[in-house]
């Protein structure tokens, strides 16, 4: 194939949007060269979704199909909200981990795939050979390969290309996708300004070169129009991950210890606020392991401000009898769950949404909780804020859930005003008025005010025990009914205070259908974006995404019965209603549907997988075409 | 001529504590003749004596019977849970060093469940006072063999008699970096057991304070041959060390003069399995106390706090 096709003079072509991916080993720089990438095409005003592709290993085996690490960048003429479909561009620094993507079906017919040459003269034979055949199968599937000496020429200004190359990529890209230079200098100015200039400027010479090399190698010259109104948006622009934005408002609600213990896919956000904490009048907190991590925030929040503790699953695990403790002490406390795949050690760095079971009812004895799910981004910020609230509000811990596609996923979020009210009020040191219990249950709602250490006249002690409302230990037979009842009482007082959830898709809100979806979660782009696909060929298909899961939204039950069926789109484990062995006796459910089914008696069904990558427009139109055509049937 | 020198007359306190209101009201349910009764009221005289307001004074446990103790305090407390009484303490005085924070703890809630949390808050060194009630058994749920049973001792876990020594719990915590104050101590001396607690109290930094004590229900033989034969002990005696009053030393014998700030010295005391030490093993001033760092930023204002804020958002600006 000829790769020499020159045209400097030709106008770009342009797009609605597309998908480029950079996949390289592990350490070559991919995932930075992405993120710059996407940053420079969200400051341009397209719509950005960016997935890191990780493996589990810090340093895996060389040129290997799981050891992969990438990324891939969804820019396009709207709001981007999931990961879309196949990739369309793809710059592969070998051909092996291209068979990871291609085993995941990240390519199809058409994807154009830039690769590095390099290895067809390798010293090596069999890495030769492993090319050479790599390219040929490609080609034979229908990829549209150009090999590309990248190294050679990232050599002529830096003796290790491995350092370096992603830079060189990232010029590519910009020269194809028509990016601004300056905006790319600048990047990469930003990236190594503490490095200075030895370490600035030959970046900035391999980006340089990186874009005339694309200029006179490849004819590929696109341009994605910035969406409508991003003119205005990219003023108020703020562009991060998840775990970033969770970070943020961790330190916009106020709260000012934020104890953790690491474990990906969670850390990250830790990492950030420990950065920037002393600025804000807070203080990260590495504890020994997961249990003294909560348990150290738990003793925070009890002598004063609500404090934080984020983990991943297996942290979820270890830090239950603490979660009870908070419960039954009624200690304000949030507790971020950034969702990796399970059971066990499971799938570290991939998504799933298998921890929602757990989050509702992992304590041993009754344990009620509130629990909330962001579904996007900026949620990852608004929520923190809210779940702050809410925990002091209820007295209780709030478990917060996001997701490993949330936390890598890069987005542009419109910057919020900060407002002070977010941050908490300091603490109250005014004398307790002794005739007040610490536990003064309000009959209706179950709510208390809490007397913190210092406050005169306030002294009590917390005990996980059963106890009175002066929390003294309680032998006495009713105690434990009233009690439980209290802490129950105020999941459905907060309850009353929610609004049914907006219907997705739908012309009118009283809308009646056919098909209706319940999801929650990271899956909300793919989700509305395959049923607004569906509606438009016709199907009377309308969607619910649940941020409330402890309380549920109200309304639920109404809404369900304006359509014919009602099912879940989840990435957790559900068997296939056909599958060997299963009847409905004992098919699982995924966990949103379990959840739905035993509160509403409705007959909610499921579509989940656990592939460990975030749920794709495309896959959840083929199944639910098949539903939809099976219901017409 | 007679009369009133001013200077005579006592300083009338705003509010003055007696021991009542460091009491909780209720009568504590220990067996009788247990060994936590005398710790329970030496800490309400080192209160007393302190005169720290009862309202900044807080009462962490785990769960035994040692941490029953915050139930009987007219302070604050955290009744924890198993193991867990150190990482609570260490979070409530992580923002707010303002309070005084004690933790009742037992061989088993400490040196058992609690073995993780006993390394790494004693490396954290956060102003505490740390009384680990040690009787060499399980109690509360009735005679399980602790790591501190002796070999031999019958339990319920171990019918046979209890297969390994026991746990050195002074070695281990001498090794831990970052220690500031390490101290042994009995139930049944209240002189110094006050003196100890007191200077424990006084103390910038984690106190450590393994005291003997005496369960008579249960493991009798820990401490019985102790109490009857005071020439067990070795008391350490030191101008930087603990107080101690002729007629503690009337009772041990065995004096001898250890500089607290000498760690070889203390390790060799600790170590000593014939004659056990009594008093301040280790104490060093001059480590690291972590609230220095985990307060950071505290009393800031929401403006302070919303000028942070917005500059951490510029960073993700355009």
């Amino acid at each position: 194939m000829n790769d020499q096709v020159t045209n400097p003079q030709q106008k770009p072509q342009q797009l609605e949007e597309h998908i480029v991916e950079i996949v390289s080993d592990s350490g070559e720089g991919a995932q930075k060269c992405g993120q710059t990438f996407g940053a420079i095409g969200g400051k341009m005003g397209n719509g950005i979704w960016t997935v890191e592709i990780i493996p589990a290993e810090i340093q895996p085996p060389a040129r290997t199909p799981a050891g992969g690490s990438g990324i891939r960048i969804r820019a396009g003429s709207k709001i981007m909200t999931n990961m879309g479909d196949e990739a369309d561009l793809v710059v592969g620094f070998n051909e092996q981990v291209l068979y990871g993507r291609i085993a995941n079906g990240a390519y199809k017919e058409g994807t154009v795939v830039l690769l590095e040459n390099k290895w067809a003269t390798d010293p090596q034979e069999k890495i030769r050979e492993e090319y050479a055949s790599a390219v040929k199968e490609f080609r034979e599937n229908g990829l549209i390969v150009h090999e590309l000496a990248i190294e050679e020429a990232c050599l002529k200004i830096v003796k290790n290309a491995r350092k370096g190359k992603n830079m060189f990529v990232l010029g590519m890209l910009c020269r194809i996708y028509n990016r601004d230079i300056e905006l790319g200098l600048t990047e990469i100015y930003n990236t190594f300004k503490y490095k200075g200039d030895k370490v600035i400027k030959p970046n900035q010479e391999l980006f340089n070169s990186g874009y005339q090399f694309a200029k006179d190698n490849l004819d590929y010259f696109y341009n994605i129009p910035p969406y409508e109104g991003a003119e205005d948006d990219l003023k108020h622009i703020v562009v991060t991950n998840g775990n970033t934005a969770l970070g943020l408002g961790v330190m916009a609600a106020g709260m000012e210890m934020l104890s953790m213990y690491p474990i990906t896919p969670a850390t990250s956000a830790s990492h950030y606020v420990a950065e920037v904490f002393g600025d804000v009048g807070g203080f990260v907190h590495q504890a020994e392991d997961e249990i003294a991590a909560i348990g150290f925030a738990i003793g925070s929040s009890y002598a004063g401000k609500t404090a934080c503790t984020i983990t991943s699953g297996p942290g979820m695990a270890l830090k239950t009898e603490l979660i009870g403790l908070a419960v039954m002490g009624e200690i304000p406390l949030v507790i971020v769950d950034v969702q990796r795949g399970g059971p066990s050690t499971g799938l570290p760095t991939k998504v799933e949404q298998s921890d929602l079971l757990a989050s509702l009812y992992g304590e041993p004895g009754d344990a009620p909780k509130i629990v909330i799910a962001a579904a996007t981004i900026p949620e990852c910020f608004e929520f923190t804020i809210m779940a702050r609230k809410l925990a002091e509000q209820f007295r209780t811990p709030v478990t917060m859930l996001t997701d490993a596609n949330l936390a890598t996923g890069v987005q542009p979020w419109l910057r919020p005003e900060i407002k002070e009210e977010w941050f908490s009020d300091p603490i109250d040191q005014s004398p307790w008025d002794k005739n007040i219990p610490p536990y003064d249950w309000d009959e209706q709602t179950g709510l208390s005010p809490r007397p913190i250490p210092g406050q005169p006249d306030g002294m009590y002690v917390l005990t996980g025990l059963s106890h009175t409302e002066r929390s003294k230990v309680s032998y006495n037979s009713e105690m434990n009914q009233i009690t439980s009842q209290h802490r129950s009482r105020k999941i459905a007082a907060l309850q009353n205070t929610l609004k049914p959830p907006v219907i997705h898709g739908v012309d009118s809100q009283e809308e009646e259908g056919d098909l209706l979806i319940v999801s929650w979660g990271s899956t909300i782009g793919a989700v509305e974006e395959a049923i607004d696909v569906l509606r438009e060929q016709g199907n009377k298909i309308a969607g619910v995404h649940l941020r409330f899961l402890s309380p549920l939204e109200p309304g639920l039950k109404e809404i369900f019965s304006r359509y014919k069926k009602v099912m879940t789109i989840e990435i957790n484990y559900s068997d296939e209603p056909d599958a060997p062995m299963i009847t409905s006796e004992n098919r699982r459910y995924a966990q949103l549907a379990n959840v739905l089914r035993a509160q509403f008696v409705v007959d909610v069904d499921c579509w989940s997988v656990v592939y460990g990558h975030p749920l794709q427009p495309g896959m959840i139109i083929a199944e639910l075409s098949k539903r939809l055509d099976a219901m017409k049937a | 001529m007679f009369g009133i020198k001013a200077d005579w007359s006592l300083e009338v306190f705003e509010r003055y504590f007696t021991l009542d209101d460091y009491g909780s009201g209720t009568e504590a349910r220990w067996c009788s003749g247990c060994g936590d009764f005398a710790i329970l009221n030496t800490v309400h005289r080192v209160l007393r004596d302190a005169q720290v307001p009862p309202e900044k004074s807080v009462a962490v446990s785990g769960i035994g019977c040692s941490s029953r103790m915050p139930h009987y305090m007219g302070t604050y407390g955290l009744h924890g849970l198993h193991g867990r009484a150190l990482p609570l303490a260490n979070g409530i005085k992580s923002r707010r060093p303002d309070l005084d924070v004690w933790v009742a703890t037992g061989d088993g809630d400490c040196f058992s469940i609690g073995a993780g949390p006993w390394l790494h808050s004693l490396h954290l060194n956060m102003d505490m006072v740390i009384l680990v009630f040690d009787n060499g058994i399980y109690g509360l749920t009735k005679k399980q063999t602790s790591p501190t049973t002796q070999q031999g001792t019958k339990t319920n876990t171990h019918p046979y008699g209890a297969i390994l020594p026991p746990l050195n719990p002074l070695t281990i915590t001498l090794g831990i970096t970052n220690i500031s104050f390490v101290a042994q101590v009995v139930d049944w001396n209240p002189p110094l057991l006050y003196e100890t607690i007191k200077a424990a109290h006084q103390h910038r930094g984690t106190s450590f304070i393994r005291v003997l004590q005496r369960c008579p229900v249960f493991s009798e033989e820990f401490t019985k041959p102790l109490q009857e034969n005071p020439d067990k002990f070795t008391l350490l005696e030191h101008e930087d060390g603990i107080t101690i009053d002729d007629n503690v030393k009337r009772l041990f014998h065995n004096v001898v003069e250890h500089d607290p700030s000498d760690w070889l010295g203390a390790m060799k005391y600790a170590k000593d399995e014939e004659n056990v030490p009594l008093g301040l093993l280790f104490k060093d001033p001059d480590a690291v106390v972590y609230e220095d760092h985990s307060s950071q930023g505290l009393g800031m204002t929401n403006e302070e706090k919303a000028a942070g804020l917005k500059a951490a958002f510029d960073k993700f600006s355009i």
